[in-house]
């Protein structure tokens, strides 16, 4: 994302980690963190559907329509004003309201313990999750190497 | 002709009843999970996802154990839950030079940068029955490498940028959804690879292969094979800027295709294009040398003939839903319209009768 400034990067960075994380793994470290549920008013209650996903022809070329995926939205409004959204991958409503508080505690004074507590720890076993296939993946790479050479 | 009749209620629900028990078989066997058909059935849930043309892995596990395992019928299911959903937004267009691979090679250049990585692939297995599968035991592990950290850029790139394989720029056009609006022919490319990606593999792969096979031959190498996890990101007006909604695993097949040139072109290749949710390489290839023999019009090529290279033949019947929706329809009760039909056999065979007699009779 180009020209959106520092602020929105972080804060896409953290709204697409909630909605790749496996929904039970938020849960617990939502729980372990403390966090409890805190008040806040539906701005959009949850809410499942479906994204066309879109692909291009040749990878580079036109646009054209793949097939679609189940998402689940929401947008809470807390007590003191502040707004959290969430759109996440699959149809568990838990995870999108989780990701949607999260997003709004992070814009005041919990930022600290959400970020330590729950995406920290989110992030890692993402990265970890990536490495561990990554790593297989290197395991399977072709070493060429030359018999002997026809001279026909 | 339809005519409504009732009755067969009783007999249908004890159908159904009968349908639900067998489909738990024997009770002394373990209920199946939808964890276990997710995770250990996998390619049959990626290609219920790819032809009921939503990514839900849950969703298409569910409608497997439903559907007992025909595949074609938990594709129906997932299409009819599909309807119930609300649109939600189009996904920007996913970056498959970006994708995070576990399987990538190539059969054109040995020694692409990055290298020709296998993943878990059944070539160069000996297809022979592993008796040890059927006794429990404990999952080999896979072996681990140090992964260098290092982009795989698309194999047919490099052609690309020599010049010598027809480009492929985004004209920035929205393209149309079958989902929206039925399809009308001719269909533009957009359109065909909507329809081919949700399209049945076993059609398809009957129609790459008989343009393999020479009718409407054009030649394919696969340039490039890969799959793996790519994000998916989609602008959401209320925040002003986009944002990952989640990771879909796609295969990807990009073909290279021989052309000898027009009066309006010089000689260069030219591109097939596959891509499929999840692990369905299979599909991918048949799905891109299928798109290649569809735009023989576009690039000034021969029409043969060849049904794969017939737009309507192609788009009308790849649709295993709409196929087996009229195929098993004629199983269902046609009494009158039977016998309207036995009716004009009797009255054409007395009429016929009849003449012999008089005929006979002269």
């Amino acid at each position: 994302m180009e020209g959106l400034g520092e602020k929105t990067e972080t804060r896409q960075g953290w709204m697409g980690l909630l909605a790749r994380a496996p929904a039970d793994a938020l849960a617990r470290l939502w729980e372990e963190a403390g966090l409890g549920m805190p008040r806040h008013d539906w701005l959009r209650p949850p809410e499942t559907g479906a994204v066309m996903v879109r692909g291009r022809a040749g990878a580079t070329g036109d646009a054209f329509n793949l097939g679609e995926m189940t998402v689940t939205r929401c947008a809470v409004r807390l007590a003191d004003g502040r707004d959290g959204h969430a759109y996440v991958q699959g149809r568990d409503k838990a995870h999108a309201r989780r990701a949607a508080l999260a997003d709004a505690l992070m814009q005041g004074a919990e930022a600290a313990v959400v970020r330590d507590k729950v995406l920290a720890p989110l992030a890692e076993a993402e990265a970890e999750r990536r490495a561990a296939r990554a790593r297989r993946a290197a395991a399977t790479k072709v070493e060429f190497f030359t018999m002997a050479r026809g001279e026909d | 002709m339809y005519v409504a009749v009732k009755g067969g209620e009783r007999a249908i629900d004890n159908a159904h009843a009968w349908l639900a028990e067998a489909r738990r078989g024997d009770t002394s066997v373990a209920d199946l999970s939808l964890a276990q058909v997710r995770e250990q059935l996998s390619l049959a849930v990626n290609r219920v996802m790819a032809e009921g043309a939503l990514y839900d892995p849950d969703l298409a596990a569910l409608a497997i154990k439903q559907a007992r395992g025909d595949l074609i019928e938990a594709i129906f299911l997932i299409r009819a839950y599909k309807t119930t959903l609300p649109r939600l937004g189009y996904s920007r267009p996913v970056e498959t030079g970006a994708m995070r691979v576990m399987r990538r090679v190539s059969a054109t250049f040995k020694d692409v940068p990055g290298g020709q990585i296998l993943g878990p692939t059944f070539d160069y297995t000996h297809r022979l029955l592993d008796f040890t599968l059927a006794a429990e035991g404990a999952a080999p592990e896979a072996a681990q490498a140090e992964a260098a950290a290092e982009d795989l850029p698309h194999v047919l790139g490099y052609l690309d940028r020599e010049g010598v394989i027809q480009p492929e720029a985004d004209g920035g056009a929205a393209p149309g959804d079958l989902t929206r609006a039925p399809l009308e022919l001719p269909a533009d490319r957009a359109l065909r690879l909507q329809a081919l990606a949700r399209g049945d593999e076993g059609f398809l792969l009957g129609l790459a292969y008989s343009s393999q096979r020479g009718y409407g031959r054009n030649h394919p190498f696969v340039g490039e094979l890969r799959i793996g996890a790519v994000a998916v990101e989609l602008d959401i007006p209320e925040l002003g800027f986009a944002v990952e909604i989640g990771e879909l695993e796609l295969t990807e097949c990009e073909t290279v295709n021989q052309f000898t040139g027009s009066r309006t072109q010089p000689a260069q290749f030219t591109r097939g294009y596959g891509l499929v949710f999840g692990q369905s390489e299979r599909k991918a290839i048949a799905m891109a040398l299928v798109d290649r023999a569809l735009r023989w019009k576009e690039l000034g090529e021969e029409d043969t003939g060849a049904p794969v290279q017939d737009e309507e033949f192609v788009l009308a019947h790849a649709d295993n839903i709409q196929a087996t929706g009229f195929l098993e329809h004629i199983k269902l009760p046609h009494y009158v319209d039977f016998q309207s039909e036995l009716e004009l056999v009797r009255r054409l065979r007395r009429e016929a009768a009849g003449a012999s007699d008089r005929e006979a009779a002269e």
